[in-house]
């Protein structure tokens, strides 16, 4: 299994048309995805990349049964975009979008709340489950199906540690980038949850950053929660505080959000924490042997 | 993007928010007008900068005359102020804001902001105003009040009352108190503010309440839609090289290293950053190409990096993605030519077609390391600065 989405996932693209949502939607389809059609109001009955294009995400829906919208529209949409997603049913919203306003989200979340929905993201590179479905603009080719599963604040540290688990031949079961922003869908506990449950996930990495406290209340759910092994790293040691190290939810403030608590929260929960970006492979194999012993 | 108190101020009394009479200069001699047309036994001088502590810098001073406020304007502006927030550099003092002065009987703290875990817009208080909340929280968490507000409701009577009880406010003060809660939540929401804070709310000896002093910084992601704020953007108080960078399309913070870093991705720039550090080197900045790194950006990211007279090398990280490693390459060698690059590069590639971008690299006659890794790149990088 896998968690989130697998070759069955039925999937619609909202921003079809445009630019990046061409370009991402033709490298999902390349790598196997099933993308059946996008949104894009005003061009309803065009044909797209070879799928049908609609006017409102009710259409697609009915029309296609998709459970799966990626969204690529630009941030001033973004918000009515998911919360389009989410009145017509969809199950699993994911929203590339990056530099939606705070307030637009925090609104967002209140009435998805309400709602049976998962969203991940915004500001995120999407999820994806190896050799069967990939929604978002990650490079599939650094992938290898496996048995870690990978979820992350950053997009590139995601691919480092993909690249590295790759390397190392445990592949990955499912990545979920949870994305940058302060208020966002799913958290890091709602993914460990899913791993934990997940019979292909065998170990777990978790890649974290300065800002807010989730990586903390993490920490006090793998503590109680996850019994499988836990490998993270936080990025953001040399951070100055005060300043937004480029994500919107990447800032030391008030003496919270720090790094070193972070760690020292995690490595009380018994997840071996790797010094550096370049040790997640080998993090996530000690992890693994501690837990073996 | 921060906003100046006298800026706020502006915005404070739009919203019928009680703030001492003022008026901002920037050349010393209007004060003279201003302390006229604002009568007063003393009025207090204060340079506009975007930093806390300005009162034990010297950057707020009481002043008992005309030609006082005059003398205190001409040696505060032009100068630049260096407060615990913002050293050792310190910000141009461009402005000086003259206010009245008030009888005060009180101090108390008043903020708003969005609280991440919560989802929610959220009020803070305290009786022990004046104080920095970090402090406040350290030593009297006690005194730390708070209400969470309903994005469908917005903030209700009865939380006002609640703050205002608790911060032991009596009589008409109960309702002026609200009324100010109730206006800084509207302000707050149709201004995308991230911060609003005042401290110290003052009650006067005549029981009057004034926002004393001001901060407000609004949510970079709405700028596009509060272009009015947008354009009251003080590039001065802002470290050159990040306002090149801003009006560049880059993300840049200048750091105080020597290894000058360029990557693609907010995550991977955080980490290349600790890298060099863990590897006994220290960064000169977080610098984010986002996921084009064309010929184009490299070159202006290079120039930003390179303003800094401190890089003594440059470590390029790139996680190719989706972009192929060898049109990376090309994008890297172009740059160099481009700026005549005079110290070297080390770059670290990764993904598609990686190793003719590696090949691309080495074969190109400059002064450019190609690394094997993560950890050589760091390595390499700081190999290179110590030579």
């Amino acid at each position: 299994m896998s968690i989130l989405v697998n070759k069955n996932t039925k999937v619609l693209c909202q921003g079809f048309t445009g630019k990046q949502g061409s370009f991402h939607s033709e490298q999902a389809l390349a790598y196997g995805t099933k993308m059946v059609g996008g949104v894009t109001p005003g061009k309803g009955g065009l044909i797209h990349l070879g799928l049908p294009v609609f006017n409102t995400m009710r259409d697609a829906v009915r029309e296609t049964g998709a459970t799966a919208s990626v969204i690529y529209v630009p941030p001033a949409f973004a918000a009515d975009s998911i919360l389009e997603a989410c009145d017509a049913g969809i199950e699993l919203i994911i929203c590339i979008t990056e530099g939606i306003p705070v307030l637009d989200m925090l609104n967002v979340k209140h009435v998805l709340n309400s709602y049976n929905v998962k969203l991940i993201g915004p500001n995120c590179p999407g999820v994806i489950t190896p050799d069967e479905c990939k929604i978002g603009i990650m490079p599939g080719s650094i992938h290898l199906r496996g048995k870690v599963g990978i979820v992350s604040r950053s997009g590139t540290l995601t691919y480092e540690a993909v690249h590295q688990t790759t390397a190392l031949k445990l592949g990955q079961s499912t990545c979920v980038g949870i994305g940058g922003d302060p208020i966002k869908g799913l958290n890091f506990i709602e993914c460990l949850e899913m791993f934990e449950a997940d019979d292909e996930t065998e170990a777990i990495i978790m890649v974290g950053e300065i800002g807010g406290s989730d990586e903390e209340a993490a920490a006090e759910f793998i503590k109680s929660n996850v019994s499988k092994p836990v490998a993270a790293y936080i990025a953001g040691q040399t951070a100055p505080a005060g300043k937004r190290m480029g994500h919107a939810g990447a800032i030391i403030s008030g003496g919270s959000g720090k790094a070193e608590d972070k760690i020292r929260a995690l490595e009380r929960a018994g997840a071996v924490v790797a010094s550096s970006p370049a040790g997640l492979g080998e993090a996530v194999l000690a992890a693994i042997n501690l837990k073996i012993k | 993007m921060n906003l100046h108190e006298y800026q706020a101020k502006t915005l404070l009394q739009k919203y019928g928010i009680p703030v001492p009479r003022g008026q901002v200069v920037a050349v010393a001699k209007e004060t003279v007008a201003v302390t006229t047309e604002i009568a007063s036994n003393a009025w207090v001088v204060k340079a506009q900068v975007h930093a806390g502590g300005r009162g034990k810098s010297g950057g707020v001073k009481i002043v008992k005359s005309a030609s006082e406020a005059q003398v205190v304007a001409s040696e505060l502006l032009g100068k630049t102020l260096v407060t615990y927030q913002n050293a050792p550099d310190g910000q141009p003092v461009n402005q000086v804001l003259i206010e009245e002065t008030l009888p005060i009987a009180r101090e108390l703290y008043l903020s708003m902001l969005v609280d991440r875990t919560l989802e929610r817009v959220v009020v803070v208080a305290s009786s022990a105003g004046g104080m920095d909340i970090e402090e406040i929280a350290q030593s009297s968490p006690e005194k730390i009040l708070q209400e969470v507000c309903d994005p469908l409701t917005g903030l209700m009577d009865y939380q006002a009352r609640n703050l205002g009880f608790k911060l032991d406010l009596v009589g008409d003060q109960i309702s002026a108190f609200s009324k100010i809660l109730k206006g800084l939540y509207k302000l707050f929401k149709d201004n995308d503010l991230a911060l609003l804070e005042i401290n110290p709310l003052v009650v006067t000896t005549d029981g009057k309440l004034f926002a004393l002093d001001c901060k407000m910084s609004v949510d970079d992601n709405a700028l596009y839609r509060q272009k009015a704020l947008a354009e009251q953007r003080d590039w001065s108080q802002e470290d050159s090289k990040e306002a090149v960078a801003h009006h560049a399309g880059l993300n840049y913070i200048a750091l105080n290293g020597n290894i000058g870093c360029m990557v693609n991705g907010a995550g991977l720039a955080m980490a290349t950053m600790d890298l060099i550090k863990l590897h006994g080197g220290a960064p000169a900045n977080f610098l984010d190409v986002g996921g084009g790194a064309t010929a184009e950006t490299v070159t202006k990211a290079f120039k930003i990096i390179l303003a800094d007279s401190n890089v003594k090398a440059i470590l390029v990280n790139i996680f190719g993605g989706i972009m192929r490693c060898d049109i990376i390459a090309e994008g890297i060698i172009t740059a160099v030519k481009e700026v005549g690059m005079q110290i070297p590069v080390i770059v670290r590639l990764e993904g598609t077609n990686v190793e003719l971008g590696k090949t691309m690299l080495q074969t190109s006659g400059l002064n450019i390391i190609s690394a094997d890794g993560l950890t050589d790149a760091a390595v390499q990088a700081v190999k290179a600065v110590l030579v």
